[in-house]
């Protein structure tokens, strides 16, 4: 079996892209990955494009080897991955929707985040002028006696994100779900076009407010990749120990909100007073809640303050105190659990096929984590566990944030007792020639993945892919043969973001 | 579970004194709340929460609102479900073309007198997102906005200061007429 470094071989290298290679390759080379990729030996990273070219990051997930191989499209056309592999189709209806490049036989050929809006079209690609029209969308069909469609959103009743589901009912057994996205577009790759590496630090920190560390540390890195830069041993852990503040504000978060959708409100409650205490000393100590704007290329923008260690150290004592009372909590009270066990399984042989990132694809047997599989500094200096569970409902979901929100603990306690001294930055020099790089970083959420090109010390090209794109179509799945009632109950312990997927 | 309420009935409430109301809010409400308003609302506003394209870290920040340290609640200030049961809409985001028929629809389905708060600063002018092609950039160009809460997002005190500046001046001008 020809593995990764085989393929590069057969194409063109590209000088100057870190860490992990990219090569032009032609059809048949881009052929052979999808049909890998089809039968399950490697998994689909990201898939984005170009005016005229289409990229492709691949792992190979025995050897965690990474590459990204490259199809030029002057006719703009490129054969369909989608076809053959299903988690590329809404990432090919995307590069349709801003580039005008076609995929080949794509199976669904409808648009995804232009609603006909915009006033444009392809608006990353060759523009052509379009005035906004109302446009019907068709959504998917189900046959069959008694059925009803639900149509909610894109204004939710509850404070969350807004996006389109449409469900087809037999009785209460939901028989299809179809998700309409895109209506939190902003066309943030076209504004990073051309923009500063400060101006797309900022918005790379604003793709999903929940995720605004990870996004920023990915970035950086992925700058950091493209530019040679060596980040200062301090700013590194510095930015270990926001990721991890990120973390475990969300699980705490999503554990009381998961809870809340079974209408249990106590957990909850002392779950948001968890995850509260978390943003106060994150505030103490970066003078962020949400840590916004802190990490940059070449390092960190300000150093943790003296009572802002011992807040985030009281913090973790508390959490050390009452977190327990409430797994048992949990785990204890049948009524709840009668909701959660059994409830939107998703299947290991999904998770795999989808690679499926972060809780979701943990609590359905998929082990990867980016932190391990790929040990970026200091996570290669730093002890923890990986829980995997293989039952996939919103139980393991569930026991699978529980389990991450101790190791985060350990996680801290370790950072701050070994937090190196030293400068918090180093400033990158001025190159003009084209520079490419991609970084990997496990957010709460799953792994995020940023992929970009300078010129002139000037951002030409950045790509940057939210796990939420491997996990949304995932719900779909899960959801069939549930009742309507266990659909928030699923969608919450899935968690996925509006604003990473729309862009 | 019992032993943990057991324990709240003891333990001191999370509950932290309310922040003074935002003086530079009240002076952009001077005049937005009328005295039929005070009548029809007493002193409680149900408000309803639109995301028009936000990164979602406003509405974090919103959720904060609910929670034991900052209790809306007790100001009467309560989170709806359905744009017919608001009195107020708290919109976030520049507002994205996608979402802006939305918007002006939820509008549209709540019932007046109606106050609209736009929140964040994506929601005053679009923020870094203005200029984009898919962005209409800033909530007051779609719908009449109110008040503004600025930050990125606005802490869950700064968006108290402005809630309660907007429950202040209900109150006041039913008082002096």
């Amino acid at each position: 079996m020809p593995s990764l470094i085989d393929l590069m071989l057969e194409g063109r290298g590209v000088a100057h892209h870190g860490p992990w290679p990219r090569a032009v390759v032609d059809a048949p080379v881009w052929n052979f990955a999808m049909s890998e990729l089809a039968h399950g030996r490697w998994s689909l990273l990201g898939l984005w494009g170009e005016p005229s070219a289409v990229h492709m990051a691949i792992i190979d997930g025995q050897t965690a080897g990474i590459a990204v191989v490259s199809l030029d499209c002057p006719d703009r056309v490129y054969p369909s991955v989608g076809l053959h592999h299903p988690p590329a189709l809404r990432l090919e209806r995307s590069i349709r929707d801003l580039f005008g490049l076609a995929a080949e036989d794509l199976p669904d050929p409808r648009p995804w985040l232009d609603h006909d809006q915009w006033g444009v079209r392809f608006p990353l690609g060759d523009r052509i002028d379009a005035p906004p029209k109302a446009a019907p969308y068709r959504f998917l069909a189900a046959e069959g006696h008694g059925m009803h469609q639900i149509a909610v959103g894109p204004v939710h009743a509850g404070i969350i994100e807004p996006g389109h589901f449409r469900f087809t009912a037999s009785g209460e057994t939901v028989v299809r779900l179809e998700q309409r996205l895109g209506y939190t577009h902003k066309g943030i790759e076209g504004l990073m076009s051309g923009a500063s590496l400060e101006r797309a630090a900022t918005l790379a920190g604003r793709v999903s407010g929940d995720s605004t560390v990870a996004y920023a540390y990915a970035f950086s890195r992925a700058a950091e990749a493209a530019l040679h830069l060596v980040v200062p041993d301090r700013a590194v852990w510095l930015r270990a120990l926001m990721a991890e503040l990120e973390r475990l504000a969300n699980h705490l978060g999503d554990i009381g909100a998961i809870c809340n959708d079974a209408s249990f409100s106590l957990m909850h409650a002392h779950c948001s007073v968890l995850r509260e205490s978390v943003l106060r000393a994150s505030h103490s100590a970066f003078g962020h809640r949400l840590l916004r704007d802190v990490i940059v290329p070449g390092g960190v923008t300000r150093d943790i303050s003296e009572q802002g260690t011992e807040a985030i150290q009281t913090v973790l004592n508390n959490i050390r105190l009452r977190f327990p009372a409430l797994i048992e909590l949990y785990d204890n009270t049948a009524s709840l659990q009668d909701r959660t066990v059994d409830t939107g399984i998703l299947t290991p042989a999904l998770a795999r096929q989808y690679a499926a990132g972060g809780t979701i694809g943990r609590a359905s047997g998929r082990s990867f984590d980016a932190r391990r599989a790929l040990a970026y500094p200091p996570y290669d200096s730093l002890r923890f566990e990986v829980p995997v569970l293989n039952e996939g409902d919103v139980n393991a979901r569930v026991w699978i944030r529980v389990r991450e929100v101790e190791q985060s603990l350990a996680l801290i306690d370790q950072i701050l007792s070994r937090l190196p001294q030293g400068p918090l930055g180093t400033h990158a020099a001025h190159r003009r020639e084209t520079r490419e790089g991609m970084a990997i970083v496990e957010g709460f959420r799953g792994d995020v993945l940023v992929w970009l090109r300078l010129r002139d010390g000037l951002i030409e090209r950045c790509h940057l892919r939210d796990p939420s794109w491997f996990q949304w179509p995932l719900l779909e799945a899960v959801i069939e043969n549930n009742i309507v009632a266990d659909f928030p109950l699923c969608n919450k312990s899935f968690n996925c973001s509006y604003s990473g997927q729309d862009l | 579970m019992r032993k943990l309420l057991f324990e709240s009935l003891f333990r001191r409430p999370f509950t932290e004194l309310p922040p003074l109301p935002d003086d530079a809010a009240v002076t952009e409400l001077a005049g937005a709340v009328g005295r039929a308003a005070r009548r029809r609302l007493g002193r409680s506003l149900s408000i309803r929460e639109i995301d028009a394209g936000s990164c979602n870290g406003c509405e974090l920040e919103i959720h904060a609102l609910n929670n034991a340290y900052y209790d809306v609640e007790r100001f009467g200030l309560k989170f709806v479900a359905s744009p017919r049961h608001a009195d107020v809409l708290m919109v976030t985001g520049p507002v994205t073309r996608n979402m802006r028929e939305a918007l002006e629809r939820t509008w549209h389905a709540t019932p007046n007198p109606k106050w609209v708060v736009a929140v964040g600063d994506c929601g005053r002018d679009g923020g870094c997102f203005a200029g984009s092609y898919a962005v209409v950039g800033g909530v007051a160009g779609v719908i009449p906005v109110d008040l503004h809460i600025p930050g990125c997002p606005p802490t869950p005190t700064a968006m108290l200061r402005g809630l309660l500046a907007l429950l202040e001046r209900v109150d006041s001008n039913a008082v002096t007429p």
